[in-house]
């Protein structure tokens, strides 16, 4: 635990980083609850959606499918094919929450887009394990109680676009991509991946350019730093990421050693 | 849809799951790193262009782009979560109610 120790201060901001995201994605599952029944979802099958799929870009990309007259066969291929970029947050997070049996099979649930940002953001490993629990907990708990209410009150909300509430999704993925842009391959990832997925967009089914932007991941990773010698310093540059907001490193207690085999 | 719901749950389940559980030393490779570090970069930006600037397979530009512009420069100036995203609500429906 020696240098496992979290400072105060910095617990406090990580959990109320961790809620805050919580409430405001929360406020975004009142819109997906509307929006799956307007799709001609029950209620019951808008909750299912949200306590057993529990990632929202496969959620709405699946009513979204459904709502444009698509198969069920559809639906679920594009939700799942949204759902390949979480196995990929699990690859960065499994050795950091080190989880075993049933806390894994557990915390598989909560590695969404938010928890996964949070939980690999801290450079100390136990900062990114506090951040991945409270907030994939604390939006687990309110996207699923915010999708029943939406969707009950489906009538009251049939058009989020007339709160605006149709951008707080990008706009929740500008707060979480922001602090990893801090070096020019991520730079450049992040403005190719968005050019071709809007490019090759009217191109290919809903869900597809998504992952064609991964695919822009893949190579840029593969494709070795041009000089040798900076190949460790390009390394660190794409993964050193900080969390949302940006938290300064100052009262960070002699950690010189990486928590590497506390758990 | 009963199936639809199900089977797509699963499959998002299990695709969480299996990251969890590769083994440890898929990651020692640096290419995997480096492929890791960039992905959230590449998923998250193009989650951004398609849900600002495109509706179905049509691009479309519209108060959504405003929306995301005063999100951008809130975070650039280094905002609070909360405040980039209700910033950019606030100006998406307020475009829209004019």
């Amino acid at each position: 635990m020696a240098h496992d120790v979290i400072a105060p201060a910095r617990r406090r901001a990580i959990v109320r980083d961790g809620v805050t995201i919580g409430l405001v994605t929360g406020a975004y599952g009142i819109s997906f609850g509307a929006v799956a029944v307007a799709a001609g979802l029950s209620v019951a099958q808008a909750c299912a959606l949200s306590l057993l799929m529990f990632t929202g870009g496969s959620q709405f990309a699946m009513v979204g499918t459904i709502a444009g007259g698509g198969q069920p066969f559809a639906a679920v291929t594009t939700a799942v094919l949204l759902g390949v970029r979480n196995a990929f947050y699990g690859l960065q997070l499994a050795t950091r929450l080190g989880l075993r049996g049933a806390r894994r099979l557990f915390g598989a649930q909560l590695v969404i887009d938010e928890s996964a940002a949070m939980g690999s953001a801290p450079e100390l490993e136990a900062e990114g394990r506090l951040g991945f629990w409270v907030t994939g907990g604390s939006v687990f708990v309110l996207w699923n109680l915010a999708t029943a209410a939406g969707a009950v009150g489906a009538s009251a909300l049939e058009d989020p676009g007339v709160l605006g509430l149709d951008v707080a999704g990008p706009a929740a993925f500008v707060a979480l991509v922001g602090p990893r842009l801090r070096a020019r391959r991520p730079w450049a990832v992040a403005l190719v991946a968005a050019a071709v997925a809007v490019g090759v967009a009217p191109l290919v089914p809903a869900g597809v350019p998504v992952l064609v932007a991964a695919g822009v991941a893949v190579v840029a990773g593969l494709v070795r730093p041009g000089r040798p010698g900076v190949g460790d310093e390009e390394i660190g540059a794409a993964a050193v990421e900080h969390g949302p907001p940006p938290h300064e490193d100052d009262d960070r207690d002699g950690d010189g050693a990486d928590g590497a085999g506390a758990r | 849809m009963w199936p639809a719901v199900l089977v797509a749950s699963a499959g998002c389940y299990l695709l969480k799951l299996a990251g969890l559980s590769v083994p440890d030393r898929w990651l020692a490779d640096r290419r995997v790193q480096r492929v890791a570090g960039l992905l959230p970069v590449a998923l998250l930006a193009a989650l951004i262009g398609l849900q600002t600037i495109t509706s179905g397979r049509d691009v479309v530009v519209d108060a959504r782009l405003a929306g995301v512009a005063v999100a951008v420069l809130a975070q650039w100036r280094r905002a609070p979560f909360l405040v980039v995203v209700a910033a950019a609500c606030a100006t998406t429906a307020l475009l829209r109610a004019l």
